[in-house]
């Protein structure tokens, strides 16, 4: 594993509710993640691995244990946001339905410290709109609610190689689009990582993609990190009754479902 | 925008609504400028071919005091109905918004505003207000006690748009609290705090009409329509028969009061895609 840190949790914790109602999202959870890794957090639905990605991306705060981002916590979200941003799961939640998609990818350029000029920023959301292969042209004045589930996700992706940032959450980036445009979003995200050098943080629920995109892969369980390695030994030796759970759920096209 | 006029455009309830309110509106702005008042006649003269609706105990011609009380009215609903639905709305987006502690606090603030009966403060301000009551201050005091509901609906709103994945991005894009709140919630709720502003005015409306009948409401020169209710009351105009000095003001505040009823439920079949035909 390459020695260059940049997330680094130690035991950390996260609940939600107060009193009988009080949930643990993440249960002493213990990570490193090193700069230019590709590492998947594969689980379940309720697991745990989105409040995860948001304790990484900095919307949430865990409530124990340490968490640091480049040796340091997390204490202003703003320089944080600058560094890491992230792709969220529902393309169509993502965009604010009153404005037009050109306005609102614009709009992402205020997080960065050296704010391009009005000139630029067009141009970079040309390039960045060209990058997913999206004519500037086709979404002049369209709104969210013109374009399709696989074209919203590029526009997602196209955000991202606007800004450029140093670290990519994905969260559950193909879980809402059919199989062809879920091809599409992992060529992009290999793109980014070889264009850009980008670490890449997929939340996933399918371990079949985290085997073929990820460097290492975490499986969560029961808000815990039950298991994590290289793909390989994950998927070929897998320690958890968990971990073997979800390869056996691998959808196979010569499997008979329906015992009889 | 053009959908959602042709969309309300084919609910009759929106077409009658809009019919009656904009007919009572244009006659409430302009009624009293385009009407020339009849001379005063005698005390409760019947109605007639001189004096449409008859007369009042002063003589004074009924469609002028009607016209003159449907704008005062209308007055006192819309500024009341400003009043409530701005307070409730940004009490509700702050609480919803914001959660935790800050949820908290409002919340109790406003169930606090909830628990008191808002007619008896009305009631008990109006009676113990020294300095003369205005129709703006009638206005001011309604909207004052009436913002609770619409702070506490539009909370509900706010907080379940708070987790939505566009407010994240919004985050990550560097926007301001407000920026989130007013860019990012509010369009999201502008329909709604919409109808509960129709919804406003016609409390308003009733609620003017209901303290100006037991004789707290605005005091001048210019009655409003429950002041004008007040005054036959106190002439025990139904006693004597005198059924023009209540009905005609009963059946505006009725016709308004329906009007805007009407227009809410139109527009809530239209806003709701679960009411949408």
């Amino acid at each position: 594993m390459p020695s260059n840190i940049i997330f680094s949790a130690k035991d950390i914790s996260k609940f939600f509710g107060h009193g009988k109602k009080r949930v643990c999202a993440v249960k002493k959870v213990s990570f490193d993640i090193a700069d230019g890794e590709i590492v998947s957090i594969v689980g379940g639905s309720g697991c745990g691995k989105s409040v995860l990605a948001k304790i990484m991306l900095g919307l949430y705060s865990p409530d124990s244990g340490s968490f640091q981002y480049k040796g340091k916590p997390i204490t202003n979200t703003r320089d944080h946001w600058n560094e890491v941003q992230s792709v969220f799961q529902d393309p169509f939640g993502c965009f604010n339905q009153f404005f037009s998609i050109r306005t609102q990818l614009k709009d992402a350029f205020g997080i960065l410290k050296d704010k391009p000029s009005k000139q630029n920023i067009e141009k970079r959301v040309d390039e960045a709109l060209l990058a997913v292969n999206v004519k500037p042209s086709d979404i002049e004045g369209k709104y969210p609610f013109e374009l399709s589930g696989g074209q919203m996700q590029r526009m997602l992706l196209a955000r991202i190689f606007a800004l450029k940032p140093k670290v990519l959450i994905a969260d559950e980036p193909t879980s809402m689009v059919d199989a062809c445009v879920r091809a599409n979003i992992l060529d992009y995200l290999m793109k980014l990582k070889a264009e850009l050098g980008m670490t890449i943080i997929f939340v996933t629920h399918d371990i079949g993609l985290a085997y073929y995109v990820s460097d290492r892969i975490f499986i969560m369980h029961e808000a815990e990190i039950v298991e994590a390695g290289k793909p390989e030994e994950v998927t070929q030796h897998p320690k958890s009754q968990h971990t073997i759970r979800l390869l056996e759920d691998i959808p196979d096209i010569n499997r008979e479902w329906i015992k009889k | 925008m053009f959908k959602l006029l042709k969309n309300l455009i084919k609910e009759p309830m929106f077409v009658i609504g809009s019919v009656l309110f904009l007919t009572t509106i244009l006659a409430g702005l302009i009624g009293p400028y385009l009407y020339a008042a009849v001379p005063d006649g005698g005390p409760y003269e019947r109605p007639g071919s001189m004096y449409w609706l008859g007369t009042d105990n002063l003589g004074q011609d009924y469609v002028a005091l009607l016209l003159r009380g449907l704008q005062n009215s209308l007055y006192v609903g819309f500024m009341a109905g400003v009043i409530a639905t701005t307070i409730g709305t940004l009490v509700g987006l702050f609480a919803g918004f914001k959660g935790g502690i800050i949820d908290d606090i409002l919340n109790m603030f406003t169930n606090l505003f909830i628990v008191i009966p808002s007619f008896v403060v009305l009631v008990l301000v109006s009676a113990s207000w020294s300095g003369g009551r205005s129709l703006t201050l009638i206005a001011v005091l309604i909207g004052l006690t009436t913002w609770p509901w619409t702070a506490r609906s539009v909370r509900a709103q706010a907080a379940s748009l708070r987790g939505r994945d566009h407010i994240s991005l919004a985050r990550i894009n560097g926007a301001s609290n407000l920026q989130i709140i007013f860019k990012h919630i509010l369009p999201y709720l502008a329909s709604y705090v919409f109808m509960v502003f129709i919804m406003q005015v016609a409390s308003g409306i009733l609620s003017e009409s209901a303290i100006s009948m037991i004789g707290l409401g605005p005091i001048g020169d210019s009655p409003s329509l429950g002041v004008i209710l007040n005054t036959a009351k106190n002439q025990s105009a139904i006693t004597y028969g005198y059924w023009w000095g209540i009905f005609p003001a009963a059946i505006v505040i009725t016709v308004i009061v329906f009007a805007l009823y009407l227009l809410n439920n139109s527009m809530e079949g239209v806003f709701n895609p679960r009411l949408r035909k």
